[in-house]
């Protein structure tokens, strides 16, 4: 039987929880609104424990008490978190075993983007877990990974599939207190991916996410948990796509990472959320919570493209507790039009002699506003900590902005700090010299962008380092001229 | 080949040309020579297209096409070629990045497919041979810690790559040592065939020792107020501007 909206809503508000009003509801989209029964019930329709369950509400009693940080260089109407959908699943109830089945359209916008799962397929054994509107649709190559023992599915499987490790390990590095977005992603996250590697192995291709988020008024909320045990190895992808929308749409993701003793993870991200038209009208908010803990000797890479979203707020960071552990952060941010980014890195050096590099290259077109906001953190005890910090800006134009906050945070003599920074326009002598050697103005910039970004896109995987690169001209497109 | 008419060209409301006529014919060198500020640089950026120059008056014909309608892109997609006074940086862009990404934008302006990569490297081997240039220099940001002298040198290799029809070269001498300015005009003069043409801006008749001109043109004060033969720059030498500036004072 159907319900109609008016009659779900009463429903929501009068009926207790431990009835599961939601069991016989055939629309897939929770009604706006968030409340305690929201989270039970997001727990309750994903067949979650009682364990999850109640460590959602935790989260959702500190959110409650949290307000929005303001302190960004970013400025927005923020979201009206009453008038947002909490839960959306696509209309299909069973998992999808081939490509033929899945959602012509989702295939589609992947051809749109150049990457079709066809090509993806091909492309040096990739396996994919799209995300799509919150939920799993297909998952590839899931059984060549069984046979290392990797776990690669998304988070509410391995929620009810590896009960132990995802009960020891989430929250662990990003506790459901720890920041705004970061506690409403905890208490409402709908679906993200689970990865863990066995110890001593290497994961024999790259692991790749495609998110998208597809329903008007949905809000996106994934989490992802990547642990790599002892001495083992993972590159990770995440690229994100959205279709245009009017009204602003809210992101607020979750990413932690576990690097024990020894181990390594690469997490690169491709980030091309709707960044609103030319007006600055719509987009996505973006305001995503990275972090990751390097244990003795163990070493976490984030590289990241970040081209789309309206707002975006990161700051993939990393933890060095380990002894000798090594954290790195590459960046492209690029803005255009009404963007604003404030983005970044966190490298808390704790263990002794550990190391950080941060290489963090922004550019901005149109009226944008990008800014690089980091801090390098060295305890009393991490004797020996290095760091090494490069930001770069490019400005395009003479209305946008480049801006850059770095703090540092020395409390042993024995650190190295070491940052520089530059801020550098496109000049027009540039454009008109490459044109004179024949190359057109929009080649031009493409070259001169793709060329300030090289130190980041040579830390990419190869087929994401072209994607990258398409991305990077798609985005400054029409930015100058 | 090159036909310039009457030529009144200004830049932010400053007329600068004020009435060039100049015709170079395929297998001819030009030399044009002139005291600083007489409009020299300024022509090679007119010819070159560069959007802040304004024509006013008169018309640029390149086999016999009127190029006011083209971009410089355009331009050089036909064959025109301007080695800078000053060549730009391009940061994190290799040498030989650059110079594939001018050749393929080139061959689609002409609707050609791209070079194929052994063929391009080979040309690239072989060019670099000419002007004395090491692998090396060629995996090099495009102009970035380049000495004077390997800029100039970098300015002939993406010539002699591109083999135009016609290449100004805008005060290559200036910054060149002896030896540099050997090997470049060395280069020059290799390319050089009876079906393309030089133009060389210099403000020293030093350069002229090696690539030697057919004719010379002395440009003062936005017009070409003397053309004679090699022995013209020789004249100016002896004499010096102020020759040409009290004669047309």
């Amino acid at each position: 039987m159907a319900y109609t909206e008016e009659e779900l809503k009463k429903e929501l508000e009068t009926k207790e929880y431990e009835y599961g009003f939601y069991t016989d509801i055939e629309s897939d989209t929770f009604p706006v609104g968030l409340n305690e029964d929201i989270v039970r019930a997001i727990s309750k329709r994903k067949g979650e424990p009682e364990w999850m369950t109640n460590w959602r509400l935790e989260a959702f009693a500190h959110w409650k008490l949290m307000t929005e940080p303001d302190w960004p260089n970013v400025h927005y109407e923020k979201p009206d978190f009453q008038a947002i959908s909490y839960y959306s699943a696509p209309k299909k109830k069973d998992q999808y075993k081939s490509l033929d089945e899945v959602d012509p359209e989702l295939l589609e916008t992947f051809n749109k983007l150049g990457i079709s799962l066809e090509e993806q397929k091909k492309l040096a054994g990739v396996a994919v877990d799209i995300v799509m509107d919150s939920v799993s649709v297909a998952t590839t190559f899931r059984d060549t990974l069984a046979e290392k023992g990797i776990i690669f599915c998304s988070i509410s499987e391995a929620i009810k599939e590896h009960p132990e490790l995802v009960k020891k390990y989430i929250g662990s590095v990003i506790p459901p207190k720890d920041n705004f977005y970061a506690a409403l992603n905890s208490a409402v996250f709908s679906d993200g991916s689970f990865c863990y590697i066995p110890k001593g192995v290497r994961c024999p291709m790259e692991l790749s996410t495609y998110f998208r988020i597809n329903q008007a008024g949905t809000g996106q909320f994934e989490r992802t948990l990547v642990i790599a045990d002892e001495g083992s190895y993972v590159s990770y992808l995440e690229g994100c796509t959205a279709p245009s929308r009017d009204e602003n749409q809210l992101h607020a993701a979750c990413v932690e990472l576990i690097a024990l003793d020894d181990a390594e993870i690469k997490y690169s991200t491709v980030q091309n959320w709707y960044p609103g038209d030319k007006q600055g009208k719509g987009g996505v908010y973006n305001f995503v919570t990275k972090r990751g803990i390097c244990h003795t000797r163990a070493k976490i890479s984030w590289t990241q493209v970040e081209t789309g979203s309206a707002v975006t707020w990161k700051y993939p960071s990393c933890v060095l507790k380990g002894d000798h552990s090594i954290g790195e952060f590459y960046s492209i941010a690029v803005t255009n039009n009404h963007q604003q980014a404030d983005t970044g890195t966190k490298m808390v050096h704790l263990g002794k002699n550990t190391r950080s590099t941060i290489i963090s290259k922004g550019i901005s077109a149109g009226t944008s506003q990008n800014s690089y906001r980091g801090l390098v953190q060295v305890h009393p005890r991490a004797q020996n900590a290095r760091n090494f910090s490069q930001c770069d800006s490019l400005l395009m134009g003479n209305k946008c902005g480049a801006h850059t906050f770095p703090y540092i945070e020395a409390r042993n003599n024995s650190a190295q700090i070491e940052h520089e920074a530059t801020t550098s326009k496109i000049g027009e002598d540039q454009i008109f010299y490459c044109n004179q050697r024949g190359i057109d103005t929009e080649k031009a910039i493409a070259l001169i962008v793709n060329g300030f970004s090289k130190e980041v896109l040579n830390k990419l995987p190869m087929e994401f380092a072209v994607e990258a690169q398409k991305l990077l001209e798609i985005s400054l497109e029409g930015s100058v001229g | 080949m090159l036909t310039i008419k009457n030529l009144h060209a200004s830049v932010e409301e400053k007329e600068i040309l004020k009435g060039i006529n100049l015709q170079v014919n395929p297998g001819e060198v030009h030399a044009i020579m002139g005291p600083n500020g007489s409009g020299k640089s300024t022509l090679s950026t007119v010819v070159a297209g560069h959007e802040d120059y304004e024509v006013q008056q008169g018309s640029i014909l390149f086999d016999g096409e009127d190029l006011s309608e083209l971009d410089a892109e355009e331009r050089a997609h036909k064959g025109i070629f301007l080695s800078f006074q000053y060549p730009v940086e391009i940061p994190g862009v290799t040498v030989t990045n650059f110079i594939k990404t001018a050749i393929n934008a080139s061959r689609k302006g002409q609707g050609l497919e791209d070079m194929p990569a052994n063929e391009m490297l080979k040309k690239i081997r072989e060019k670099a041979a000419l002007l004395e240039i090491d692998s090396k220099f060629l995996s090099r940001s495009l102009n970035e810690g380049f000495s004077g002298g390997e800029k100039k040198r970098n300015e002939i290799f993406q010539m002699a790559m591109l083999e135009p029809k016609l290449a100004i070269l805008d005060e290559t001498d200036s910054g060149l040592d002896i030896d540099a300015l050997k090997i470049v005009a060395n280069g020059v003069n290799k390319l050089k065939n009876e079906n393309n043409a030089v133009v060389v801006i210099t403000h020293y008749q030093r350069l002229l020792d090696y690539i030697v001109p057919d004719f010379v043109h002395v440009l003062y004060n936005g017009r070409i107020v003397k053309s004679g033969t090699k022995a013209l720059a020789h004249e100016l030498e002896a004499k010096g501007y102020d020759w040409i500036k009290q004669e047309n004072a």
